[in-house]
């Protein structure tokens, strides 16, 4: 079942020196459950692509469907989460997880739960009442994931949001966040401009041209069932996704 | 992770004697210096050097605290304690609301910015005529003045604090369809404690310096007419003792706010 439709998107932003067209009639579906990984060269308006998902930008053209619904606006059926874990210094770790639910009037006792449970599921359980500065970056990314699924979103999009890392905790965290989304069953779109990462978690790597940026390839990724990040990054098949994603993106580089 | 006091190792334990020692050595330095300084002071003016009828001297001074009842010290010390404090208030509060409209839309920031930083550079005792002609020779006037020198630098110090909440911070919020209400009371405000406690330090600072400046031309009751009072009769026991109590009031003032900052971080955390 199709649960994300774009039609044509396109966007352009005004800037005082001139016009930038972001990208042009982008189409894509996503299938319910599936994980879709977006590359492109820097700048061609991956991140711009997921502000209009999320319904933070107005496409220019074309529209968003999300089950089946034009996205006018935020909506708590989609889930964004940024390159940094952007957690308050100032709310310890469980206000934080709540801070979603609580901006959208949602903090139910039910939701609470949901929320306290994720928390414990993820071996956060003993750092609930501590304060964002007491926890490793590693430990802050998980955090702000669980921050963004505690609204209980069916849509999870993620910008970039294992760069901040360092290397060693971003492959750990990676292989813990596949985890956590597959079995809580979410459909994700994650942009990342790491080659590898869009391999080794999508079911299928979506590669953009350059700005402006259209739909170059969509190319499904198999490592078989029971595939993790980390496992699969020493399949055989790795590096050939590897040298078709290089070979895509390199080509549009010297266009 | 802190170590506990208990079973440190002998050179954490030296460290901190040697912190705890340094702690003592420079209090005992600042009570000395001030010791020194009335010391000196009493001496010269004993021998002569200096002429305590000018420049008076710690006895005379300490005579003139003993009579507070007599010369009505404790009146007047209470007079521009409520013009400050009332100063500082109005002054906080209305710099907050300019502060949070002008943060709210782009546009008024942007029609009000030459204004401010020009009533910010002019200084604003120059007012003072005006002020005392608009709201009368009295405490309303010195009330005036203390606004009209802590506000503006209020509302900048504040829209400036505002304006560099994280964007990202502010982002994450939007993700959730925050509106801007909810971003400023669950994003900017909490972020800027720290900064609206820099603000009151600096205000209750600029009052001070308003009230003094409008009991001096207004000139009927609180400390800055007593050494106004006191400098036109050469009784310079009165402008010296107010001199004191107006530091010791300054410094009680700050400390308060000082207090008050550790309350509310310890109440609402440390903010960004």
């Amino acid at each position: 079942m199709e649960i994300l439709r774009a039609e044509n998107v396109s966007e352009k932003y005004q800037a005082e020196n001139g016009e930038i067209n972001a990208f042009e009639s982008v189409s894509f579906g996503v299938e319910k459950g599936e994980f879709l990984s977006i590359v492109g060269p820097s700048g061609c308006g991956k991140s711009t692509l997921l502000s209009v998902i999320a319904g933070l930008v107005k496409p220019t053209g074309g529209r968003v469907l999300v089950e089946g619904e034009v996205v006018t606006g935020t909506s708590p059926h989609v889930g964004y989460m940024l390159q940094r874990d952007n957690l308050l210094e100032w709310r310890t770790i469980l206000d934080n997880v709540l801070f979603g639910l609580e901006i959208q009037q949602a903090k139910t006792p039910e939701n609470v739960q949901r929320a306290v449970r994720l928390l414990e599921t993820y071996g956060l359980a003993e750092f609930v009442e501590k304060y964002p500065r007491q926890l490793s970056g590693g430990m802050r990314q998980r955090v702000a994931l669980i921050r963004t699924l505690a609204a209980g979103p069916d849509i999870l999009l993620l910008d970039e949001a294992f760069s901040a890392l360092d290397y060693q905790t971003r492959l750990t965290v990676t292989d813990d966040v596949y985890a956590i989304l597959k079995k809580e069953g979410v459909t994700t779109l994650m942009v990342t401009h790491d080659i590898p990462e869009s391999i080794s978690m999508g079911d299928r790597v979506m590669i953009l041209s350059a700005r402006p940026a259209r739909v170059q390839d969509i190319l499904p990724i198999d490592f078989g069932p029971q595939r993790t990040p980390l496992g699969c990054r020493s399949h055989p098949n790795f590096a050939k996704y590897f040298d078709y994603i290089w070979k895509e993106l390199s080509q549009n580089e010297t266009t | 992770m802190r170590q506990h006091e208990t079973g440190v190792s002998r050179e954490r334990a030296e460290y901190l004697s040697r912190r705890r020692r340094r702690k003592r050595r420079v209090l005992g330095c600042q009570i000395g210096i001030l010791a020194a300084f009335f010391l000196l002071w009493e001496g010269l003016a004993r021998v002569g050097i200096i002429d305590s009828f000018i420049l008076s001297q710690p006895t005379r001074i300490l005579e003139t605290l003993l009579n507070m009842s007599q010369n009505h010290l404790l009146v007047h010390i209470g007079v521009t304690l409520y013009e400050t404090l009332t100063g500082f208030l109005l002054g906080v509060i209305l710099g907050l609301v300019i502060a949070v409209v002008l943060w709210w839309s782009g546009f008024a920031s942007s029609v009000a910015e030459p204004y401010l930083v020009v009533l910010n550079s002019l200084p604003n005792i120059a007012l003072g005529p005006v002020i005392i002609l608009i709201a009368g020779a009295g405490t309303r006037a010195v009330i005036f003045m203390a606004l009209a020198i802590s506000l503006v630098v209020t509302v900048l110090e504040m829209l400036a604090g505002f304006r560099s909440t994280d964007p990202e911070l502010i982002k994450m919020a939007r993700t959730f369809g925050a509106s801007k209400r909810q971003i400023f009371a669950k994003i900017v405000l909490p972020a800027n404690l720290s900064t609206l406690f820099n603000s009151l330090k600096i205000n209750i600072g600029l009052s001070l310096v308003g009230v003094i400046a409008g009991e001096f031309l207004v000139s009927k009751a609180g400390l800055g007419y007593l050494i106004v009072y006191g400098g036109q009769v050469f009784q310079l026991d009165l402008v010296m003792s107010s001199v004191l109590i107006l530091a010791v009031l300054a410094a009680l003032m700050y400390e308060s706010v000082v207090l008050a900052q550790r309350l509310a971080e310890r109440r609402w955390g440390r903010g960004a």
